[in-house]
């Protein structure tokens, strides 16, 4: 039965505001350091909200043998390239030459484009017609011509980052962007495991990429009053779980996993890193500004994957512990998802057990990566599992009396991990879940 | 064991109105919805015309129940496209969901019902816009990002991001059928409805849900994603001056000069066999076959795709294989058909690489030149065409193509035929392929 098929990881990279290398974002999370600052890309000073989690000093052509080939490559695109790069060299397939492309897939969750907020504005202030206070769209067509950037339009559909991938590494399996938000890069790795367990490829690489730091990114977020307006503690501002939570804090860039079928990474002697072990997606359907107030969808989603992985929430191991080791939250810092996250995590687990599976959220570091978000936090679980260490919850001075959990406050922590879930929840409703565990024969 | 998938509604979208029978009426009778744009005053641009769906034959309002009205109003034109099909498809399936009445019992139980609907890059309305921001011009006329940062983007609605989120699209339809299964939004331009189906295919196939609403849709008929389309020289240069615009879109055709765009999509139901046998659904066909594969494309991004079908063929075998079937056992198909040049040299060189000798024997259905290109929703459109004619053992009527080298394709009437299985594929802009082979049930 195909269903049997063990999965494992077998490269990891990732791009992301606290560096862009495995090892230095890791111990930057381990020291609990902050990727906070004033946003300075555009002149924020007006907004709601100043600072952002940028990724910084980043030159993606760094990554490539033939930049030339991704010289229109957009934002979302280039981190892509440098995460990807990272994990396919580490997963040795840079040096493996028997490789099929057919039989090598993508599945992304791949945010839009940056819209070229300048130049937009432009062609609207030279197609404004004052008169009727509205644009004459023939005048805009003129003006686009002449002001937009063709590359910088074309680049901008979601779908890019995946042909700019597909072309560097040759890939010609089956290829997929899925764009459910926040939860799009946790839910394109759950489908390519899928994928893989169908049998479909033999290798699959998967992950996110995303930036709205942007113009009308802020805008749009600004005015959902999503975001935290901490502008007097900027790397203070991201404190998921804290009684004095305000918002989340947007951050950028890229995680990308290669996954593989166990017969194929040991036929070619690689090294699993990890284990994928369950999968769950489920849609909240109650409304697209808030989340079902019991969590309901979100521990639909864990509750699927548990299922799949085997693990009964409310049964304890050997050594006197749930079998879930450590839950890897959404946690974006907003008032409602920190909390309704921490009733999903109670109402699937019991108090009993939830009370003893650390949960932390690295968006208290990095900020919140959007459709990337997932991949990056399913990084981190892996490398919690290798490290034996959990990543801090920093920010966390202010408890909130009505979330109880151990957050891992602050400061990493040494522990025995082997089994980890990770949760994220996309505006709409739409919820996704893994666990991964240590390898072992 | 695996279940067997079958579509048992169809809910096309397209300038014909809402529903297959419109627009199945439309084809037989070779009749093309393709005029002059009036969504937007397209003088001034190289292409101006489209097939647009006129507010007299739809209206979202209409289809949303009364409590739902008022969240009409965050919807952008892609999402009430989205709702209008899923109205028509789930009517055609004759379920009863939460749409129709919140009390009784559902033909689906939510937790059992998914939704995979695929998108596009949803550019923001440039009249809204801009009329927000020319809030935030200067003395001299120049944009002021201060102002606009803490004053002028409060002249856009407070949920105006989510208006055009890809994701929306799925969660207003989650939401007003109550649809809590797997939920996806799948991003790959004309590949992403294909995609969507084969996503809903595998989730239904290993038991994740019993049924799923899937396809998509999509409005590129404003100036911003139109002129988008006109960078990536996807359009047919068309005036509208002393040429009959229903005659600008000619797949195959050697003068095929370029695409002409369609505001539209669609939704399927598609059920598990056992579960619509069960409720006494007389399904439209069995779904027995899907794969997906990525094209290498020379350019990078896909908007060349190779001349030799490369990629589209092995998606098409790869679905052959899945169905059990051989190059034989194809009475039609649906491909995409673009008439954007290398598009159709491509998708030709592909269906005459897997078919051989049969190519030129094997008729194809074509829906550009009726209802336009429909961007992420034209595979769903091709796909409820081909369902229909399985039950209706009738082939639609083409028309303006001549000369379609080896190909099946000119224009020509309607026509019953023995039609026992349909292809249906598509190529997308960033070279993702997908292709599905349905069978008469």
């Amino acid at each position: 039965m195909a269903n049997d098929k063990r999965i494992v990881i077998t490269g990891l990279g990732w791009v992301t505001p606290l560096g862009h290398d495995l090892d230095t974002v890791w111990r930057r999370i381990v020291n609990g350091e902050s990727g906070v600052g004033p946003i300075d890309r555009f002149d924020a000073h007006g907004f709601p909200t100043t600072f952002a989690a940028q990724v910084r000093d980043y030159d993606y052509r760094k990554y490539l043998d033939d930049p030339a080939l991704h010289e229109h490559a957009g934002a979302n695109s280039q981190f892509a390239l440098g995460a990807a790069k990272q994990a396919w060299c580490q997963a040795g397939l840079d040096k493996y030459s028997s490789l099929d492309p057919r039989r090598v897939g993508i599945y992304l969750g791949s945010g839009e484009g940056v819209l070229d907020f300048d130049r937009y504005v432009a062609t609207d202030l030279e197609s404004w017609d004052e008169a009727k206070r509205a644009i004459d769209h023939q005048r805009w067509i003129e003006a686009a011509n002449k002001q937009l950037d063709a590359w910088g339009e074309i680049e901008q559909e979601p779908n890019m980052p995946v042909s700019h991938l597909a072309r560097e590494f040759n890939i010609r399996g089956p290829a997929y962007n899925c764009l459910t938000a926040c939860a799009a890069s946790t839910q394109a790795i759950g489908e390519a495991f899928t994928i893989l367990r169908r049998g479909d490829a033999d290798v699959m690489i998967s992950g996110g990429t995303h930036t709205m730091i942007h113009v009308l990114g802020l805008t749009g977020f600004n005015r959902l009053t999503a975001l935290s307006t901490r502008n007097d503690d900027v790397q203070g501002a991201s404190r998921p779980f804290s009684r004095t939570r305000d918002g989340f804090v947007l951050g950028e860039g890229s995680g990308m996993i290669v996954l593989e079928t166990l017969e194929h990474a040991s036929a070619r002697g690689a090294s699993p890193l990890a284990e994928i072990i369950g999968y769950g997606s489920s849609a909240d359907a109650f409304r697209i500004t808030d989340m079902h107030p019991t969590g309901r969808g979100g521990a639909a989603a864990i509750l699927q994957a548990l299922e799949e992985a085997g693990i009964d929430p409310h049964a304890i191991g050997e050594d006197g512990r749930p079998l879930v080791h450590y839950i890897s939250a959404h946690g974006t810092s907003t008032g409602e998802n920190d909390s309704i996250e921490t009733k999903a995590i109670k109402s699937v687990f019991g108090e009993e057990n939830a009370y003893k599976i650390p949960v932390s959220s690295i968006k208290s570091m990095m900020g919140h990566l959007i459709a990337a978000a997932g991949s990056v936090e399913l990084i981190t679980c892996v490398l919690a599992i290798l490290h034996q260490t959990l990543p801090p919850t920093i920010n966390l001075h202010e408890p909130d009396p009505e979330l109880d959990l151990d957050y891992v406050p602050n400061d990493a922590r040494s522990a025995n991990v082997e089994c980890c879930l990770s949760n994220s929840f996309g505006f709409g409703g739409q919820n996704d879940t893994l666990i991964v565990r240590n390898w072992v024969e | 064991m695996s279940r067997s998938v079958v579509i048992t509604g169809l809910g096309p979208i397209t300038a014909f109105g809402a529903g297959i029978e419109p627009l199945f009426d439309a084809l037989l009778e070779g009749r093309s919805a393709v005029r002059r744009i009036e969504r937007f005053d397209p003088t001034g641009f190289p292409c101006q015309i489209a097939a647009e769906l006129p507010d007299d034959r739809f209206s979202v309002r209409k289809v949303v129940p009364k409590s739902y009205r008022k969240a009409t109003k965050v919807m952008c034109r892609d999402i009430e496209l989205a709702v209008g099909a899923a109205a028509a498809a789930v009517e055609d399936a004759q379920l009863v969901t939460k749409a129709a009445d919140p009390d009784a019992e559902p033909t689906v139980p939510g937790h059992r019902f998914g939704c995979h609907i695929g998108a596009g890059l949803i550019a923001a309305d440039v009249d809204e816009l801009a009329a927000a921001l020319m809030t935030s011009r200067n003395g001299e006329g120049q944009f002021d990002i201060g102002h606009w940062g803490s004053a002028g983007m409060e002249n856009l609605t407070p949920l105006w991001l989510l208006k055009y989120l890809p994701n929306m699209l799925a969660c207003h339809v989650t939401i007003i059928h109550d649809c809590r299964g797997p939920s996806n939004t799948i991003t790959c331009c004309e590949a992403s409805s294909g995609l969507s189906l084969g996503e809903s295919m595998r989730v239904i196939e290993r038991g994740s849900a019993d049924a799923c609403l899937t396809g998509g849709a999509e409005f590129k008929l404003n100036p911003m994603a139109f002129a988008r389309q006109i960078f990536a020289q996807r359009l047919a240069e068309a005036t509208g001056e002393g040429v009959d615009p229903t005659t600008v879109a000619r797949p195959f055709d050697p003068q095929a000069r370029g695409t002409v765009l369609g505001e539209g999509g669609g939704i399927l139901v598609l059920e598990a066999q056992d579960i619509a046998q069960a409720r006494g659904a007389e399904p439209y066909a069995l779904v027995a076959g899907f794969a997906s594969t990525q094209s290498f494309c020379p350019d990078t991004v896909g908007l060349q795709l190779p001349e030799d079908g490369d990629g589209l063929a092995e998606a098409i075998e790869g679905a052959l294989r899945e169905a059990d079937m051989g190059i034989g056992d194809i009475d039609a198909i649906v491909p995409f058909g673009s008439s954007i040049p290398n598009v159709d040299q491509g998708e030709a060189a592909a269906v005459r690489r897997v078919f051989g000798d049969r190519a030129s024997s094997i008729p194809l259905i074509t829906t550009v030149p009726n209802v336009g290109n429909c961007n992420a929703g034209n595979g769903a459109v091709g796909l409820c065409v081909a369902a229909k004619c399985l039950r209706e053992q009738k082939l639609p009527a083409r028309i303006n193509t001549s000369g379609a080298n080896g190909l099946d394709a000119n224009s020509c009437g309607a026509r019953d035929a023995k039609l026992e299985t349909i292809l249906v594929c598509s190529s997308s802009q960033g070279g993702q392929n997908a292709a599905v082979v349905l069978k008469r049930t």
